[in-house]
């Protein structure tokens, strides 16, 4: 094909679909490689959270009974609350962190931006493979709480499409948060916006009770509206939990679209601005 | 050129790149052509626009206005079209560190579209023609420089581009890895006919290798030809550079009386003189300079001689 023809936007979504795909393979061998040490990572937070909060704890008497209704273990609070952060980690750390190196120190995402793609399309592959290891997260986590927690457990999937839907959303969002803060962040300062940022947002993000029973803390209520992750917990209680208080569909719908259009605009937008002048 | 021959490989026209508003243009109206199978030097001081250059020809940093076409396909218009004919060598190693020299190889092919088998035979024919055959499964932070720079070269020519770009190939390289290079990219022209643009100041690399070189300066070309013709044009011959204790404006003056001496160039302690020959001019100038004299060099006539003619300045960092 000659480069005119090639300048027919036709001919160019074939070359464009093997690009992402050989860009997909490239992050696969690398994830491969470093398998074994992406599931402990994935899985040593909730797994230690899950064994002193639903295992330990009612063992020597002092279990939690969320809101005061003691037919609800605590387990089953936290379990949609787990496997929602273990998204929203997954999808911010798998983007930022190699991101703000590869940018700032290395300059290694050259070959990449230089393969023969939009921009924007490089940096929304980068979103697509965190949310893949986002779902393996995911799938790591919530057999975990079950077989960990010392109470039962009263999870069912109530709804497919709600479950599906909030994961890939939930994942794309966290995806976009990470190519913002790789783009923005420097390399050195990823540690310590890790720490002020992502680990709070993980802490407030609905994560260890429901929204709802926030209203004895109206300001918390409020405030925590804009953590992106009280939307991905919210949305999972509705469909592994619906039984537990939870906010509107559309409103957890609504703000999960929102979050991907903004962020994703964003992202795109400040990682075209750092790789060409 | 004829009517029948082929479009240049790099066509820039009236190329203008100012990064802020109010500042100064990094590259102020340039315009080059490279043809196929040419090696293209920029030559200039640190700042002087190659890298900017370098950077609008391949997509990296977007014009201020001009008009920049590579192989045929417009970079502003079109730039992931034209990502399909361009190699770039950086400056620095920005090879993929989470892989290995073979995978930087087989996923830069993958990337161009090629298939497994494609990609795979490419890598290892690459490999072994830069004598990298053993260094396949090597993770790439462990390379010295010389098989960085050599490995980074296998892979921007995985997809076969029609324009490779190279941007100061040589920086940081021992002689050998230098030599070695030089010879790979004289390969590459006689074997495929593609066009080689590189930017260097190094002066002997461009007079060694290119075969057209533009001279820049403050974002500007001052001149491009052939390294001989710079040299012929130039119109100086030796250049006698005197280092003294302290700026004496004194000397300039009666230096640019002894016969042969074309020009004097005073700049705060160092003097430069132009001269057509050395004979019988030097024991009077050093005569002349007396106890304030520090140092002496001469320069033969070279593209040295006719970048500082030229920019007012020398290379040597």
């Amino acid at each position: 094909m000659t480069a005119a023809e090639l300048t027919r936007p036709n001919a160019r979504a074939p070359l464009y679909v093997r690009a992402f795909w050989g860009l997909m393979l490239r992050d696969a061998r690398v994830l491969w490689r470093e398998f074994i040490p992406f599931l402990l990572r994935t899985v040593m937070n909730p797994l230690l959270f899950t064994f002193v909060f639903t295992f330990v704890f009612p063992k020597i008497g002092a279990g939690i009974t969320p809101g005061g209704n003691a037919n609800v273990s605590f387990a089953t609070v936290i379990a949609p609350g787990l496997v929602a952060v273990a998204i929203f980690f997954q999808g911010i750390a798998a983007v930022a962190l190699p991101l703000a190196t590869e940018l700032g120190g290395t300059r290694e995402i050259e070959d990449r931006v230089m393969s023969p793609l939009p921009v924007s399309v490089v940096a929304l592959e980068k979103v697509v493979w965190s949310s893949f290891q986002s779902v393996i997260a995911a799938a790591a986590v919530l057999p975990l709480v079950l077989l960990v927690s010392a109470e039962p457990v009263s999870i069912t999937v109530a709804s497919w499409p709600m479950l599906i839907v909030t994961v890939l959303l939930g994942a794309m969002v966290a995806g976009y948060l990470g190519l913002v803060i790789g783009t923005v962040v420097k390399p050195k300062q990823i540690g310590l916006i890790f720490s002020l940022v992502v680990v709070p947002m993980t802490f407030l993000g609905c994560t260890y009770y429901p929204w709802a029973q926030l209203d004895k803390i109206p300001w918390l209520q409020v405030a925590t509206l804009v953590n992106p992750l009280v939307y991905v917990s919210e949305g999972l209680r509705v469909a592994l939990t619906p039984g537990l208080p939870h906010m509107p569909v559309a409103a957890i719908l609504g703000a999960l679209v929102a979050l991907f259009a903004g962020l994703g605009a964003l992202g795109t937008w400040l990682f075209i601005h750092r790789v060409i002048d | 050129m004829s009517v029948n021959a082929p479009p240049p490989s790099l066509d820039l026209r009236d190329v203008v790149k100012q990064y802020a508003p109010g500042a100064p243009n990094a590259v102020d109206g340039i315009d080059l052509a490279v043809n196929h199978g040419e090696i293209f030097g920029l030559l200039g001081p640190n700042g002087a626009g190659k890298t900017t250059t370098i950077g609008i020809a391949t997509t990296r940093v977007r014009p201020t206005s001009g008009t920049v076409i590579v192989a045929g396909v417009d970079v502003r218009v079109h730039p992931s079209i034209a990502k399909r004919n361009i190699g770039v060598v950086t400056q620095f190693n920005t090879l993929d560190r989470a892989c290995t020299v073979e995978e930087n190889l087989y996923f830069h092919g993958r990337f161009f579209g090629m298939s497994r088998h494609t990609a795979h035979d490419r890598t290892h024919a690459l490999l072994d023609r830069f004598g990298l055959g053993d260094r396949g499964p090597t993770m790439v932070a462990n390379l010295s420089g010389g098989l960085a720079r050599r490995t980074q070269l296998a892979c921007a020519l995985m997809h076969d581009p029609a324009v490779l770009f190279l941007d100061e190939p040589t920086t940081g390289l021992d002689p050998q890895s230098r030599m070695a290079l030089w010879d790979s990219v004289r390969a590459l022209r006689a074997a495929e006919g593609m066009a080689v643009i590189l930017t260097t100041h190094y002066i002997e690399e461009a007079d060694a290798l290119c075969d057209r070189v533009a001279v820049m300066n403050a974002g500007k070309v001052l001149v491009c030809d052939t390294p001989e013709q710079i040299k012929r044009q130039s119109g100086h011959g030796v250049i006698v550079t005197l280092r003294l204790r302290a700026a004496n404006p004194e000397l300039a003056i009666g230096l640019e009386a002894i016969p042969g001496v074309t020009a004097v160039d005073p700049d705060d302690d160092v003097i430069r003189v132009h001269v057509t020959g050395v004979d019988g001019v030097i024991p009077q100038v050093v005569a002349l300079a007396g106890a304030d004299l520090r140092d002496l060099a001469v320069t033969e006539p070279s593209l040295e001689t006719a970048f500082i003619a030229l920019t007012g300045r020398t290379l040597a960092p």
